[in-house]
């Protein structure tokens, strides 16, 4: 278990301070998949090099099963690291990259050699093992970045972004081969990334991180589906944002005035939300069209665009806010509607987080 | 004008660089050429000999001037080597600190500051410290060379280590290396191509050296440049010339021998 404690960071001194981790407290458990997630910027990497021992918070402190790592140089931490450039040895061999870990904590040879053939064959790449780092791809080079981190047995590994210099399809391959690394090594990951979608299949838990704190933790559907804060439901996926009136708040649900004064419910923070104006975040596949006759919300079709799996149609609301709304294509089904045509979003009951501003 | 200013297309650029090369290289050819010349002029060719180099080779003045210059130039260009690297990590792995200007001058100072003056203080420096303890032996040289040689070995590593990924150095600090072992399995490894280039300047600096030498060597200290200079106050004979084409050629084979070890590293 690894606990960081109102860690802060400021760079520079005077009147030209930077914040970049703002009294950021997190526990993150044994064994979890744990992502920090948030725009370039936000803290996350500082807050990983805090935690691998390569920046000095400048108050604060972290403990990993109760020891205090902030005393300790890195290469006294049992934390290991997944660099995002690989950082990976050039005058070394694959298998002498992977051991080196294991070697500079003067573990026997013929330990070592064992569980470098073990981390070889882990990540798939026992046929690589005389070859130098630059003599394999990028997607090579990660995975023995990852035997290489993984080899000590770390308490806890920390990942920085490693998977963005990979292209589309080996990145996928690879959240999954990190997932199946992680469940069957048993370490706790912390991974970095700024990447929404990687954070939402790969985690069990994810920190939302912007400007130098955390605006939300929970698991993958909590976040997505209940963003407590404007930052969350815009950082993460597609939102519409309507301007509500808060009519009445009870058991994490709250009744709200629509600007049309159609009246709906909605779910709102458990700590609840005060009466008077707020904001409600909706998911644009959470809704679909229907006739205008009576619907919560009606505009003009200003545009549709085709994506394949989907449909999004771009309705202008009464009183100009653009709301996108995303349909599933059916086979063969393809409804008559044209762009100008005046129609109603339905909002199946329970749509929507009531958000604080 | 699509190609913008090519200067290899300017009137008169092949005669320019014709002449360059050949004052250049045409004394450095007649010197080669003569070394072999049978007579003992080194102006007039009378046939095609070894005799100079068997002479300069059994001259027992000329033997001990190698070994001399020899000892010298090694010993010389591994302390400031050493040195070099100590400095260059100093100055380019602690970051931005006070006075980094003021120290990248200090240890450049050699290649700034007139060599003449660098060898009448050194003189009157040592004159001080030999009257005080009486040594006289090799000591004083190989200090002098040493101090001359750091900058040249300094400057190739200091590049090699900036161009390096300083990544790799918290990698491995990461992976529970001390900082000793961080600089002997993955610094040094990939330094290694700037210490010797380092190195190999500062000897070939240090063996072709003579006004310090000339300032500060105890009487029957000749160094190989000390020995030919010597020489040319008597009689001059080829043997000179069969001297430096032996030295040319060490450092051909040093130079030689430099490009293949780094090229077959990348």
């Amino acid at each position: 278990m690894i606990e960081i404690d109102r860690v802060r960071k400021e760079f520079g001194d005077g009147t030209d301070t930077f914040i970049a981790l703002d009294d950021v407290s997190v526990t993150i458990r044994e064994n979890e998949f744990f992502t920090l997630l948030g725009p370039s910027g936000c803290g996350k990497t500082t807050l990983l090099r805090v935690i691998a021992g390569f920046v000095d918070p400048t108050a604060g402190r972290v403990t990993l099963d109760g020891q205090d790592l902030l005393g300790l140089p890195p290469f006294r931490r049992p934390v290991n690291t997944v660099f995002q450039s690989y950082a990976l040895f050039p005058h070394m061999t694959v298998a002498e990259n992977i051991g080196f870990g294991l070697q500079m904590l003067n573990r026997p040879k013929a330990e070592v050699k064992q569980t470098v053939d073990e981390m070889l064959a882990l990540v798939k790449m026992t046929q690589m093992a005389g070859r130098r780092t630059s003599e394999i791809s990028g997607g090579q080079q990660q995975r023995v970045a990852l035997a290489r981190a993984l080899a000590p047995r770390p308490k806890l590994l920390l990942l920085d972004e490693p998977l963005s210099a990979l292209d589309y399809k080996l990145r996928k391959e690879m959240q999954l081969e990190l997932k199946r690394l992680q469940a069957e090594t048993g370490i706790t990951f912390i991974f970095v990334t700024h990447d929404q979608e990687e954070a939402l299949t790969m985690s069990d838990r994810i920190a939302v991180m912007n400007g130098g704190q955390i605006r939300q933790i929970g698991g993958p559907r909590e976040i997505y589906d209940r963003p407590t804060d404007r930052f969350v439901a815009d950082f993460i996926g597609e939102t519409n944002f309507l301007a509500v009136e808060v009519l009445d708040f009870a058991d994490e649900q709250a009744r709200l005035r629509l600007p049309s004064g159609a009246e709906i419910a909605a779910h709102a923070p458990a700590e609840g939300i005060p009466r008077g104006a707020a904001t409600l975040a909706i998911r644009p596949e959470h809704t679909s069209l229907c006739d205008p006759e009576g619907a919560a919300l009606k505009g003009k079709l200003s545009d549709i665009v085709y994506f394949g799996t989907d449909t999004h149609y771009h309705v202008a609301l009464d009183g100009d806010t653009r709301f996108v709304l995303r349909e599933q294509n059916q086979p063969g089904g393809h409804e008559a509607r044209a762009v100008g045509d005046t129609v109603g979003v339905r909002l199946a009951p329970g749509t929507g987080q009531v958000l604080r501003d | 004008m699509a190609r913008g200013f090519d200067v290899r297309r300017q009137p008169g650029f092949v005669t320019l660089a014709t002449i360059c090369f050949l004052a250049l290289y045409l004394p450095i050819i007649l010197l080669v050429i003569y070394s072999f010349n049978a007579g003992s002029s080194i102006a007039t060719w009378e046939g095609l000999s070894w005799r100079w180099y068997v002479s300069a080779w059994q001259n027992q003045q000329v033997q001990e001037a190698t070994v001399r210059s020899l000892i010298l130039a090694t010993s010389a260009s591994v302390i400031a080597t050493a040195c070099a690297v100590l400095a260059a990590l100093a100055t380019t792995r602690k970051g931005r600190f006070r006075g980094y200007s003021a120290v990248f001058a200090m240890i450049n100072q050699p290649l700034m500051v007139p060599e003449i003056v660098t060898a009448v203080a050194l003189l009157i420096f040592f004159a001080v410290i030999k009257v005080q303890t009486g040594y006289t032996g090799l000591g004083y040289l190989i200090i002098a060379h040493t101090a001359f040689c750091i900058p040249f070995a300094y400057m190739p590593i200091r590049a090699r280590l900036q161009g390096m990924d300083l990544g790799l150095e918290q990698a491995a600090m990461d992976l529970y290396a001390t900082p000793w072992r961080v600089f002997r399995y993955v610094t040094l490894p990939q330094l290694w191509p700037g210490v010797l280039s380092g190195a190999m300047l500062a000897f070939v600096i240090s063996l072709d050296d003579v006004v310090i030498t000339e300032f500060i060597k105890s009487a029957g200290q000749e160094t190989l440049p000390t020995y030919l200079l010597g020489q040319f106050r008597r009689n001059i004979t080829p043997e000179i010339n069969a001297i430096s084409t032996a030295l040319l050629a060490i450092s051909v084979v040093i130079v030689l021998a430099f490009y293949f070890l780094s090229r077959n590293r990348k």
